[in-house]
C-alpha cells in the first residue's frame, strides 16, 4: 500500500493540546456519526470493495485535527487525530472542511474540486474514486442528518459555516 | 426540428435518479464490468439496481440506454451476450454498443431493442454509417468529436438514422476506440477493458512548493504549478518535454472540455436528433448542474427563446472550455 505524505498543517506551541482536546470532545459525536451513515446507507460498503480494509486520512486543512477513517463495516473506524499523532494512511484527502462535507453531500463536484486544485488527493487513487463513488451514490445530506442530531444548535452551527464559506466552485448564472 | 433528445449520464443510481429529477429524456448507464468503457473502481450498476432505476425512469418518462460499448476480446464474448440479456431482461429502451458481433448479437436476439452506435465505433462518414443500419438496424449513431456542423448537416441527408452529438464533457479527440495509450503503460485496455487510465495506476505527487506532478504507471505525465487549474491524468492531455520543447509543452490535446451551449440551436438546425452530455465518472452534482442548464436551453430554444444557459466553467477539466472541431476544424 502506498503510504501518504504528512498533513499540510503545522501545529503552533500550544495547538497540540487544543487539538487533542478537540479529539477527545468530538470523538462521540464521530462514533455516532458513522455508525448512523453505516446504518442508513448499508449498500456504499460494496462500492468500497477491497477498500473496506483502507485508512482514508480526511484532512481538513483549516482545522488543527485530522480525521481517520477505516470504512470496515464489522469494525468501523471513524475518529479525530490531532496532526503530530496521524497514522500511516492508504490516502489522503485534503481540502477546507466546508468542502469536504459539501462533497460527501454532492454540494459540489469532486473533478471540479481537484481541477481548481481545492482538492489534494494522494497515496492509493483507486480507494479514493471508490469512497468518492461510494459516498455520492447516498441520498440525503450527511450534513443535514448530522446537524439534525443536535437540534436548533446543530443546524445554526452548519447554516454559519455555509454561510463563512466562498462558494467559487458552483456553476453560476449568467448576469 | 428535431427531437432535440438530452441524454444524460449516470454512474450510480442516485446519478441516475439526479438526472432524471433535472429533466433528462434519457440516461445512459453500464454494468459493474468491461462491457463499458466507464469501468471504473466503485462506479456503475449492479442487475438490481438497473432494474430499480429503469422502473424509476420509466415512471416518470424518461429512457434508459445501457452502454456495451467496449469490444470483446477473443473468447471472451459471452460477458457481452449476457449483460445484453440482462439489460434486455430488465427492459432498457437501446443499448449503446461499438462492436459488430454484439450488435449482431443484439439485432438477431432482440430485434425490438433500439441499437444506437457507439462513439466508440468511431463511425464518422456515411458510407461507415450506412453499414451499420443495413447490417445491424442501428437507429442512431454517435458522432466523433471531429465534425464541423456542415459536415454534419451533410451526413444528416445521407444516413437512414438519427444523429447524437456531445454537447458537453470531456473532449477526447483520439481516434475513438482505438486508442491504445493507456494500454501502452498500464496494460489495461481502455477499448477492452473499459478503463482509460485506470485509477490503481494512477498517483498524484505534491512536491514542496505546492506543485503537484500526475503520474501514470511510475510514469509523469503532466505537472502543474501551485496555482495551475489541473486536468485528468490521461496520457493524451499530458504535457511533455522534446528536443525542441524543451519547456514541456500538450502533445496531444490539452485539458479542456467541450462546451458547444452557444452552438444548440445550429445543432437543431442540422438535424441533431440527441445531444448527449458525458461523464457517467462525475458526481451528482456535476449531473445536476449540467443537465438542469442545458434541459433549460433545449427548452427555450424549442419555444423559440434565447438560450440563458449556465456558466458551466467551474465544472470544465482545466476550468476551459473549447467548442472545438463543430465550430472549426483548426480549433487547435
Amino acid at each position: 500500500m502506498i503510504t501518504t505524505s504528512e498533513p499540510t498543517a503545522r501545529l503552533r506551541p500550544g495547538e497540540g493540546a487544543i487539538a487533542r482536546l478537540a479529539c477527545l470532545v468530538l470523538q462521540p459525536v464521530l462514533t455516532r456519526v458513522v455508525r448512523r451513515v453505516a446504518a442508513r446507507h448499508p449498500s456504499l460498503f460494496a462500492r468500497l470493495g477491497p477498500h473496506q480494509a483502507t485508512d482514508f486520512l480526511i484532512d481538513p486543512v483549516e482545522l488543527p485535527f485530522a480525521l481517520h477513517l477505516r470504512p470496515d463495516p464489522q469494525a468501523l473506524v471513524f475518529r479525530a487525530v490531532p496532526r503530530d499523532a496521524t497514522p500511516q494512511a492508504g490516502a489522503t484527502i485534503r481540502g477546507r472542511f466546508l468542502l469536504l462535507l459539501e462533497l460527501i453531500d454532492a454540494e459540489q463536484d469532486g473533478d471540479a474540486a481537484f481541477f481548481s486544485r481545492d482538492l489534494e488527493v494522494s497515496g492509493d487513487t483507486e480507494a479514493v474514486v471508490r469512497l468518492r463513488n461510494a459516498l455520492d451514490d447516498m441520498d440525503g445530506s450527511l450534513a443535514e442528518e448530522t446537524s439534525a442530531m443536535f437540534g436548533p444548535a446543530g443546524r445554526a452551527v452548519l447554516a454559519r459555516l455555509r454561510r463563512a464559506y466562498p462558494d467559487a466552485t458552483k456553476p453560476q448564472e449568467y448576469a | 426540428m428535431s427531437l432535440a433528445e438530452l441524454i444524460c449520464p449516470a454512474g450510480t443510481p442516485a446519478a441516475l435518479r439526479t438526472a432524471v429529477d433535472a429533466g433528462a429524456d434519457a440516461v445512459y448507464c453500464g454494468f459493474q464490468d468491461a462491457t463499458n468503457a466507464r469501468n471504473f473502481p466503485g462506479l456503475n450498476f449492479t442487475p438490481d439496481e438497473l432494474a430499480e432505476a429503469v422502473t424509476y425512469a420509466h415512471t416518470r418518462g424518461t429512457k434508459v440506454l445501457l452502454a456495451l460499448n467496449t469490444y470483446p476480446p477473443a473468447g471472451k464474448v459471452d460477458l457481452w451476450r449476457q449483460a445484453a440479456d440482462t439489460g434486455a431482461r430488465l427492459g432498457v429502451d437501446a443499448f449503446i454498443v461499438a462492436d459488430m458481433g454484439v450488435a449482431d448479437y443484439i439485432a438477431r436476439t432482440y430485434p425490438g431493442i433500439r441499437l444506437h452506435l457507439s462513439v466508440q465505433a468511431a463511425a464518422s462518414s456515411p458510407e461507415a454509417i450506412r453499414y451499420y443500419c443495413e447490417n445491424f438496424g442501428i437507429k442512431r449513431v454517435v458522432l466523433p468529436r471531429i465534425l464541423t456542423i456542415p459536415e454534419i448537416r451533410e451526413i444528416r441527408r445521407e444516413i437512414p438514422c438519427e444523429i447524437e452529438t456531445f454537447i458537453f464533457g470531456n473532449h477526447g479527440l483520439m481516434v475513438e476506440g482505438r486508442c491504445s495509450l493507456t494500454n501502452y503503460l498500464t496494460g489495461q485496455s481502455t477499448n477492452m477493458d473499459g478503463v482509460c487510465s485506470p485509477a490503481s495506476d494512477v498517483e498524484y505527487v505534491r512536491d514542496a512548493d505546492g506543485s503537484m506532478s500526475s503520474q501514470l504507471a511510475g510514469f509523469t505525465i503532466d505537472r502543474f504549478g501551485p496555482e495551475e487549474k489541473a486536468g485528468y491524468p490521461t496520457i493524451c492531455k499530458g504535457r511533455y518535454t522534446a528536443p525542441h520543447r524543451p519547456e514541456g509543452y500538450y502533445a496531444f490535446e490539452e485539458p479542456v472540455s467541450l462546451n458547444l451551449s452557444r452552438l444548440l440551436p445550429e445543432l437543431i438546425e442540422a438535424g441533431v436528433h440527441a445531444f448527449k452530455i458525458e461523464g457517467r465518472q462525475r458526481s451528482k452534482s456535476y449531473v445536476r448542474g449540467v443537465v438542469r442548464a442545458f434541459r433549460a436551453a433545449v427548452d427555450d430554444i424549442k419555444a423559440g427563446r434565447d438560450a440563458n444557459i449556465a456558466d458551466l466553467i467551474a465544472l470544465t477539466e482545466g476550468q476551459k472550455q473549447t467548442q472545438g472541431a463543430f465550430e472549426t476544424k483548426k480549433w487547435r
